[in-house]
């Protein structure tokens, strides 16, 4: 870890990480508002300290309010996390160390800092992507803490406009980072296509994990330099 | 209240999991040609779908839910065209949304 910390990549990762460290608070805040009165005051803090997975804790909580049992809240949760699987899957080859060591770089991912450390070429920043993420994890607690506690203060998250934020957080990240001309702005724009699409049709988190079938268009790249 | 906890328990292994899964099983070395070649897609296929499926899905999902989030989001996008930050960008998604909102 001190080795990690004097690396110039997790100071930079950290210091990316903290105005979305903020915007994350202002989530957390809307997710223990909306928790609390489903899950009582304790159970929201345990779920965000030990999932720190914004979408699952807001669709397995949707669920549980709507109704649903223990199986339907996990299946919810689990089909949102699932894009935590290619999201690895990409991270993978620029890992360094044994399978425990990755397995636990691995838990650093939350789509921010995983986009963030991006390098192009396939490359990731492990070192940057730790540092990005961390700033978040003591944020996220605290916010769901304060949205728990402060619930009937702050009425309903909706009415601040915070469920905008996360949308366009992603799409500075995919206009600044991502969308390069050619096959990835492609592969955007047909994994928009499939996420719109299946928006109706498919459970939440479906969309999704759906849509990065779009990266195949990757395929084509061999053979167009062959041609 | 036992749902919620075993919910929890679950949830938090299988997300550790999960995040654990694709760095244990393929980390450490560099993969074939064409497998790179689509892994490099990822990072915007699953952005993009991010945003539309944040923008337009109803707040338990399964649903098309079209509100003032298009909005805000669609005033975000012209800011990063016209060169703003992210910061800004977020700021100004949550300000036309809260705006419309309280509007309409």
């Amino acid at each position: 870890m001190s080795r990690l910390r004097s690396q110039p990549a997790f100071k930079e990762g950290v210091r990316l990480g903290v105005p979305y460290a903020v915007a994350a608070v202002l989530l957390a805040i809307s997710f223990g508002v909306l928790a609390e009165p489903v899950m009582g005051p304790i159970a929201p803090i345990v779920m965000s300290a030990a999932l720190f997975a914004g979408s699952a804790q807001f669709a397995a909580t949707a669920v549980l309010a709507a109704g649903g049992d223990a199986a339907a809240a996990i299946a919810a949760g689990v089909l949102l996390n699932a894009r935590y699987f290619p999201m690895g899957v990409a991270l993978a080859p620029s890992l360094e160390g044994g399978v425990l060591r990755r397995s636990l770089v691995g838990q650093a991912m939350i789509d921010f800092s995983w986009a963030a450390a991006s390098r192009g070429g396939g490359r990731y920043d492990p070192a940057f992507m730790i540092g990005a993420t961390l700033p978040s994890y003591p944020c996220w607690v605290a916010g769901t803490a304060i949205g728990v506690l402060a619930g009937d203060l702050i009425g309903n998250p909706a009415d601040l406009g915070l469920d905008a934020m996360f949308p366009a957080f992603f799409l500075a990240l995919l206009v600044e980072g991502e969308l390069r001309p050619g096959l990835p702005a492609v592969a955007a724009g047909l994994g928009a296509l499939i996420a719109l699409a299946l928006i109706p049709l498919t459970p939440a988190g479906v969309p999704i994990i759906a849509a990065s079938a779009a990266a195949l268009v990757g395929l084509a790249a061999n053979r167009r330099v062959a041609a | 209240m036992t749902e919620v906890w075993v919910t929890i328990a679950v949830l938090t292994v299988t997300t550790a999991l999960t995040r654990a899964s694709g760095p244990a099983l393929l980390g450490g070395r560099d993969l074939p040609r064409q497998a790179t070649n689509v892994i490099v897609l990822l990072a915007p296929a699953l952005l993009a779908a991010l945003v539309v499926v944040q923008t337009l899905s109803a707040p338990a999902g399964s649903e098309l839910d079209v509100d003032e989030r298009v909005l805000g989001v669609g005033a975000a996008g012209l800011v990063l065209w016209r060169g703003g930050s992210a910061l800004t960008c977020v700021g100004v998604a949550a300000a036309v949304t809260a705006v419309t909102r309280a509007l309409l």
